[in-house]
């Protein structure tokens, strides 16, 4: 049985056991068939890619990565500059406003860069990855590679999720740069915070382990970002309105998927930098 | 059903037996058995929606009946895993009916991939394939260019090229003459007569176009609701008496067709 069954009418009405019972069903389907899907990638990405690959993934690196950097910096400098706007206030009334380096620093290296990098991506990725992928399906592409025995997943899903992966980090990189280059502008020539302080605080607070974490949680971002679009554009629907909703479908997913892994990553890294270095608070 | 008369010397390349397939409540094939001989040309007719497609892609396993079986050289195939398929897919040549060539390489490097994909390294040996093959179907000289900068009957050309890179022992043509000119049409007929006859290629053709059907069938079946309703020769199928065949063949609509009509 299909998620979508052709012959189900679509305007009757459901008994509420029927619309639960439809739902959860179909949830479970995708999801499982999204599983195999995602362990086909993994498969592939062990396995290598061929030349036709590898041109596929420096392709989709410059396309989605490079390209992507001004929007990522731009993003992440505004970003960077209203939380010090915003916090300012708040920690002046303490005195603690000197304070601002470590807290500006910490909050963009662990999560404004990572997710906010995530989510551009995401959207990038969803309207360029998918609709080409979905493309490819409708006018039979995705079937021309398997009839002349390639396959698609090696081909075209192995090589996209990668470039996710190795560029999602970069980007975050950048997106961290400017953050905190918004923030210290901000911060030293907006509200007069002494530029020593500024970047002594930063400097406490931030240790190698943070940096790592907002990495870390970016190299889960794109993997989940590369292996959704992929999912989508190779499940997509017949038509223009079929690439249409793939697109949504993938964006949405996507951004669902960003937020659920950076609670469960925040969790588990916290717990293990706890763990390794029990005398140390996490947060300074 | 009409009888069949076939050509029985010829031994059976792929064999359909029983082969049900339906989409959702839609029933595809029903019942299907079909022997297509080898180093002749089977050609499918039928109106849209009867299945041809479809029955197509079962012999590369690109969709699985829901019962009965598809053999290849008496190896049945609908139960083979991708990989397990690849070394079928490697014998055969696939024309899609839009052609289906890649949009990110150009036409050099869409007819270089199945050369380069089974592993053929050497430069010169697959910048001769691509030469001949575009030579073959009247593109000389068009290996630069990307797919989007060619009309749609260059676009299938290409991909008839892409489809017979390999040198492949069958061919499945998907509509090969639709949307080309009556001279370019003809001269992709001739070159189905041509693979058949001088490198012994078996060729199944799906189409409408039945100028092309009489030119190059050997044997021509005609579905009809996913059921073969006529089978036999161009000559036979000429000759029918059943309706639903000659109004076919001739072009005609019937007479609900006709009706529905009149009421506007």
């Amino acid at each position: 049985m299909t998620p979508e069954d052709p012959s189900s009418n679509r305007f009757r009405i459901l008994s509420p056991l029927e619309f639960w019972g439809k739902t959860c069903l179909s949830l479970v389907l995708t999801l499982g068939d999204f599983v195999r899907f995602f362990v086909a990638i993994l498969a592939g990405l062990l396995r290598g890619m061929d030349r036709f690959g590898r041109r596929e993934m420096l392709s989709q690196m410059f396309d989605l990565g490079t390209l992507s950097i001004p929007v990522v910096m731009l993003t992440g400098f505004f970003i960077g500059a209203v939380l010090v706007i915003e916090a300012y206030p708040q920690f002046h009334a303490l005195g603690l406003a000197s304070r601002l380096g470590s807290v500006t620093v910490l909050s963009v290296v662990k999560q404004i860069g990572p997710v906010l990098t995530g989510v551009m991506l995401a959207g990038r990725v969803g309207g360029a990855m998918t609709a080409e992928l979905g493309t490819m399906r409708v006018t039979e592409q995705i079937e021309a590679l398997r009839s002349m025995a390639a396959d698609p997943v090696r081909t075209l899903a192995v090589p996209r999720v990668l470039a996710c992966l190795v560029m999602t980090p970069i980007l975050t990189v950048f997106s961290d740069i400017l953050g905190i280059f918004g923030g210290w502008l901000i911060a030293v020539h907006v509200q007069g915070i002494n530029n020593d302080q500024f970047w002594h605080f930063a400097r406490v607070g931030v240790d190698i382990y943070t940096i790592n974490t907002g990495l870390i949680k970016a190299l889960f971002f794109g993997l989940a970002i590369g292996a959704i679009a992929c999912y989508k554009g190779f499940r997509c629907g017949n038509g223009a309105q079929g690439v249409g909703r793939a697109c949504t479908e993938a964006f949405v997913s996507s951004f669902i998927v960003i937020l659920i892994l950076n609670l469960v990553l925040a969790l588990l890294l916290t717990n293990i930098y706890v763990m390794v270095w029990p005398n140390q608070p996490p947060i300074l | 059903m009409i009888q069949p008369t076939t050509d029985t010397l010829a031994q059976p390349i792929i064999r359909f037996a029983d082969v049900h397939k339906r989409f959702g409540s839609l029933v595809v094939l029903d019942a299907l058995s079909l022997d297509i001989p080898a180093d002749r040309t089977t050609v499918i007719i039928g109106p849209s929606g009867a299945g041809k497609s479809v029955l197509l892609k079962h012999i590369v396993g690109l969709l699985q009946p829901d019962s009965g079986n598809v053999y290849f050289h008496q190896q049945r195939i609908n139960h083979l895993s991708e990989r397990q398929l690849e070394p079928i897919r490697k014998r055969i040549g696939f024309l899609f009916q839009m052609g289906a060539l890649f949009d990110s390489m150009t036409v050099g490097e869409n007819i270089a991939f199945p050369l380069r994909h089974q592993g053929i390294k050497s430069e010169r040996n697959i910048q001769q394939v691509i030469g001949e093959k575009l030579a073959v179907v009247g593109l000389s000289g068009s290996e630069k260019k990307m797919p989007a900068d060619l009309s749609g009957g260059q676009k299938k050309r290409v991909a008839l090229a892409r489809a017979i890179a390999m040198d492949p022992e069958v061919v499945l043509y998907d509509e090969p003459t639709t949307g080309l000119d009556p001279i370019r049409a003809d001269v992709i007929n001739e070159l189905i007569l041509k693979l058949k006859e001088e490198l012994k290629v078996t060729g199944i053709v799906v189409t409408h176009d039945m100028a092309s059907a009489f030119k190059v069938a050997d044997q021509i079946v005609m579905l009809l609701n996913g059921k073969i309703i006529a089978q036999g020769t161009p000559q036979q199928i000429k000759t029918m008496e059943n309706d639903d065949v000659r109004h076919f063949i001739e072009g005609r609509a019937n007479a609900a067709d006709l009706k529905a009509l009149h009421r506007l």
